[in-house]
């Protein structure tokens, strides 16, 4: 399995081919799109005129490029934990770094649990996973009140067989952009 | 026991008590549903699987008339104590005259049929269009009348008196009060629709409260029956609302930043503990049910959460991973310092209080099972109770005999029901979908 996100998140960064969807959200309004959004990039080095470096052409929007890492919202946990794995910490680092950028945009970060146990601890658990995503970010100068942690336990689970395939998808957090 | 004389009928008129339970208004707020409206296909299927150690052997004689009345009594009071697990019922039938009066009762019959006591009874149409209901219990050995009542009730109250007149004959028989006029809540769940209901305890008459495209859980009765708070995630997030079952009225009493859940009624109805996370980590606050005055309950930085009140308000229980593992805590409700109460296992979740305040319920996990039991405060003994994998959702019947829970059979949710020494089960399953979170309402006042 890590192997497997590590793989899609070069493919994605490098090759800007599609990557996981996004969470869907269940009746929720259609997503205001802003275009033309362009986000600061550090300065470029002179290049070696004798090979043109390829660059990204500005399309628009970072968080809707599925391109970007930033269209890469979840963070799996591993079983009773909430600890960033290394391998999403540059997911984590990239949405930070874009609301560093953006001071009024707010997320939400929504924690999941697998369904064994009772609902309740298991919103505490989820509300975990989804407070340590947002104090990675906060270490990383974003402001307390762009993120809120809420939780939906086991609520509202990917898929639903009694197994460790599935309940490594529901231990999970997802990052959802308020307002777009 | 004392004999109420064959002349002295006492009865409360069944409309005092039965007023405000019926009149289920609803609001209506966009995009949810409140509606009045029967459960589609609503019922809950009782089936029972296991019985009692003892029986008492009973018999029921229809009641004159009744047959030709919108509910007949005696069925609905029949399956009322055979559900129990503790009744057994006798023969009834093929008895010439069919006695509706004491005076017919011929004893050597029932003696004979091996019944120890004999229900006889009468219905007579009023006037105005409702009933007289009469009934008597009698003693076989002792050719006396434990309990005679007389109730006046409309045609579509008659359920309603058979569940009161269970509850009379179960009392007088077993010592314990009957709590078939009682309600329960839970949700059922079909596709991505939930909803929450209220149905009587027998599963019949179930109504929708709130029907959602978002999970709802964790409903909470009010100590008066009158009041349901509940979890809704409908605005994306959990926020705890109160919801009255009497105007259909409701507001968000929890709706701070971050999570809002495990809602559960002090018992003078004026306040609730709730669990917010508003000021990082899942932490216990008490609330008034108005939404004012906000207080918090625990200071640390583990998972404190699943509050519940001791019936006289003095202990609050509640779930704590400070420790290292979720296990069950109870300190003073005015704050204090917390006990830790169970030390079996590795998870210990859920806890409710019994009725009398001298147990409580909860879920403890045994290796990948996830069970249903009991601990008595004084000794700290605990007793599993059940045996399925996925059991949840504990709570206690209002006279203290059933456990009703939710649990899962073949992949589907249902809820079941188990008496406190283990050998009463039921089983209460929904036409379609799942069931979960079930909460057994008070006594009627």
């Amino acid at each position: 399995m890590k192997r497997l996100l590590i793989g899609a998140l070069m493919a994605g960064m490098l090759a800007g081919c599609s990557t996981t969807p996004t969470k869907e959200q269940d009746g929720a309004a259609v997503e205001d799109r802003k275009p033309g959004m362009v986000v600061d990039r550090p300065p470029v080095k002179p290049a070696d005129t004798t090979k043109p470096l390829a660059t990204k052409p500005m399309t628009g929007d970072p968080l809707t490029d599925p391109g970007n890492i930033l269209s890469q919202r979840s963070i799996f946990f591993d079983y009773d934990s909430n600890l960033i794995k290394d391998e999403f910490k540059p997911i984590v680092n990239a949405h930070a770094r874009y609301l560093q950028q953006n001071p009024s945009t707010r997320i939400r970060v929504e924690g999941n649990a697998d369904e064994r146990g009772s609902r309740e601890y298991n919103i505490a658990l989820g509300q975990r996973r989804s407070e340590a995503v947002k104090q990675m970010m906060q270490l990383l100068g974003v402001k307390a009140n762009q993120v809120e942690p809420v939780s939906f336990g086991e609520e509202k689970p990917r898929c639903t067989e009694a197994a460790e395939s599935c309940w490594s998808q529901n231990r999970r957090g997802d990052i959802v952009y308020q307002g777009r | 026991m004392g004999v109420i004389p064959p002349e002295d009928f006492v009865g409360q008129p069944p409309d005092k008590i039965l007023g405000s339970w019926y009149r289920l208004v609803l609001a209506f707020l966009v995009p949810l549903s409140f509606a009045l409206s029967p459960a589609a296909r609503g019922a809950l299927t009782i089936e029972i699987i296991g019985s009692g150690a003892t029986q008492y052997p009973v018999a029921i004689v229809p009641f004159r008339a009744e047959a030709g009345t919108p509910q007949p009594v005696t069925p609905v009071v029949a399956a009322d104590l055979v559900r129990s697990g503790v009744f057994r019922m006798v023969d009834a039938g093929g008895v010439s005259p069919t006695p509706h009066e004491p005076q017919e009762v011929n004893y050597a019959t029932w003696r004979a049929r091996g019944a120890e006591a004999v229900v006889i009874g009468t219905v007579v149409l009023l006037p105005d269009g409702r009933y007289d209901v009469r009934f008597r219990l009698m003693d076989v050995a002792k050719q006396t009348q434990l309990a005679g009542f007389a109730y006046t009730a409309s045609g579509s109250q008659l359920r309603l008196t058979a569940h009161k007149i269970a509850d009379v004959i179960y009392e007088k028989l077993t010592g314990d009060k009957g709590a078939f006029s009682t309600r329960i809540t839970y949700v059922a769940k079909r596709g991505n629709r939930y909803e929450l209901q209220v149905a009587d305890a027998d599963g019949v008459a179930a109504q929708t409260i709130l029907a959602s495209n978002e999970p709802i859980i964790s409903p909470a009765w009010s100590p008066d029956g009158n009041q349901l708070a509940y979890v809704s995630f409908e605005q994306r997030k959990p926020v705890v609302y109160v919801q009255s079952l009497t105007t259909g009225g409701r507001r968000a009493v929890a709706n701070f930043w971050g999570s809002n859940s495990a809602p559960t009624w002090a018992p003078d109805g004026r306040r609730l503990a709730v669990v917010l996370t508003k000021d990082g980590g899942s932490q216990i606050y008490l609330v008034n049910a108005d939404g004012s005055d906000l207080r918090r309950l625990t200071q640390t930085s583990a998972i404190d959460t699943e509050p519940n009140f001791s019936p006289d308000g003095a202990l609050l229980l509640f779930t704590s991973d400070r420790g290292g593992s979720p296990q069950i805590y109870g300190m003073p409700a005015t704050g204090g310092e917390p006990q830790r109460l169970t030390f079996e296992g590795t998870y210990n979740v859920t806890p409710r209080f019994s009725p009398d305040g001298k147990s409580f319920t909860f879920i403890q996990r045994n290796g990948t099972r996830f069970n249903v039991a009991v601990q008595d405060l004084a000794t700290r003994q605990v007793q599993v109770l059940t045996d399925g994998s996925l059991d949840e959702s504990p709570s206690f019947a209002p006279n203290g005999r059933m456990i009703l829970y939710a649990t899962e059979v073949k992949g589907r949710g249902i809820l079941s029901a188990v008496s406190s020494d283990g050998r009463v089960k039921q089983r209460l399953t929904a036409d379609a979908g799942d069931v979960r979170e079930p909460a057994w309402g008070p006594l009627p006042k």
